[in-house]
């Protein structure tokens, strides 16, 4: 069994990189929940 | 058990990144993207219309990284020659924090969201031009046109001079003779600016054999174009008044500013050949960019206080 040991430096990078992408995720799904809230009260959602 | 090494470089097959946050958003070019987002304001707000104010935000979002997106395919491609001239040896390719590979995913995911969500969101007319500028500036240019002519970014000026377009037909779903003004305003104001650059960079450009205008046709030759354009974007910079859609106030103000910008083109026109210093060239870039800003602003400022201005007239 093969296994990776990190460098600090490596481990301090991926875990910014988690962050930033948990951050990207958490704004997409309040992006997706406001325009579905502003299409549905303005009238403009497809149905 | 075999424990391996993570430090890059020394197992080769394995090659784990150390990129932070940082380095992915400096490959969406944030210096270029602030102009992106400010002139597809400008768009959005001058557009005849309504959108709602998230609505809104989403589209200079989606527009800012789309424009992001092909920044990171720019680099993606051009990582050769950046890390040859000083000004881009430090981007995240170069200096070995990013590999290609990511840059190229990174972009690549980016371009499709971009399109998608402002397609979705707002509307496809706005989203195909938003994906036509990602593809214009990533394949056009960078892979096209950069390398092959010296009128490189005369032809890809064209890419950052849409986003002012998208915003527009974000609100109107459409493209108008208002909206075009808008482009051409950018479009003819890019010579200038970027040839003034090449001027005091001209050997940085030849060393990598981009074939820049100063070392295609020469100092006198580029100079010469740098004021003949610097005379179109004055006159175009006027067109919005001319045309209907801006005060005379606004056509004072962007006739004073374009004065300055062809003043500042005469400067770079007198300028000695072979100048070590370029300091006219180097006023006149750091010009063009106040330039810029400028003219969006009044125009902004100009759509919001006439009717204003109107209303107290005629309460008068």
């Amino acid at each position: 069994m093969e296994t990776v040991t990190l460098t600090e430096k490596q481990k301090k990078s991926r875990r910014g990189r988690n962050i930033a992408l948990g951050v990207v995720l958490a704004g997409l799904v309040v992006i997706f929940y406001v325009i579905t809230v502003v299409k549905f009260t303005t009238g403009t959602m497809p149905l | 058990m075999t424990v391996i090494d993570g430090t890059n470089g020394t197992t080769g097959a394995i090659a784990l990144s150390e990129a932070s946050p940082r380095d992915f958003f400096a490959l969406l070019k944030p210096r270029v993207m602030s102009l992106v987002v400010f002139t597809a304001l400008a768009g959005l707000v001058l557009a005849p219309g309504h959108i709602n104010p998230f609505m809104g935000f989403i589209a200079i979002l989606c527009i800012a990284v789309g424009a992001g997106a092909s920044g990171a395919l720019n680099m993606w491609y051009d990582a050769d020659i950046d890390a040859v001239m000083t000004r881009t040896a430090t981007r995240p390719i170069p200096a070995g924090r990013v590999s290609g590979e990511e840059a190229l995913a990174f972009g690549l995911i980016l371009s499709f969201f971009s399109v998608g969500i402002l397609g979705l969101a707002i509307n496809w007319v706005a989203a195909g031009i938003l994906a036509f500028t990602i593809f214009f500036y990533a394949v056009i240019y960078t892979m096209w046109l950069k390398r092959w002519t010296s009128q490189n970014i005369v032809i890809g000026g064209a890419a950052g001079a849409f986003p002012p377009m998208i915003g527009w037909a974000c609100v109107t779903g459409g493209v108008s003779i208002e909206s075009i003004v808008l482009f051409l305003i950018i479009f003819l104001w890019t010579p200038a600016h970027f040839w003034a650059l090449a001027l005091f960079k001209m050997r940085e450009y030849g060393a990598v054999g981009v074939p820049m205008l100063p070392n295609v046709a020469g100092e006198p030759a580029t100079k010469r174009q740098i004021l003949a354009y610097a005379v179109l974007t004055a006159l175009i910079g006027i067109a919005p008044t001319m045309l209907g859609f801006a005060s005379l106030g606004y056509g004072a103000v962007a006739g004073m500013l374009g004065l300055c910008l062809v003043w500042s083109s005469v400067g770079v026109l007198r300028m000695p050949d072979g100048d070590e210093r370029m300091v006219p060239a180097k006023k006149l870039f750091g010009y063009s960019i106040l330039y810029l800003f400028a003219i969006f602003t009044a125009l902004m400022v100009d759509h919001l206080v006439a009717p204003l201005l109107a209303g107290l007239s005629g309460g008068l």
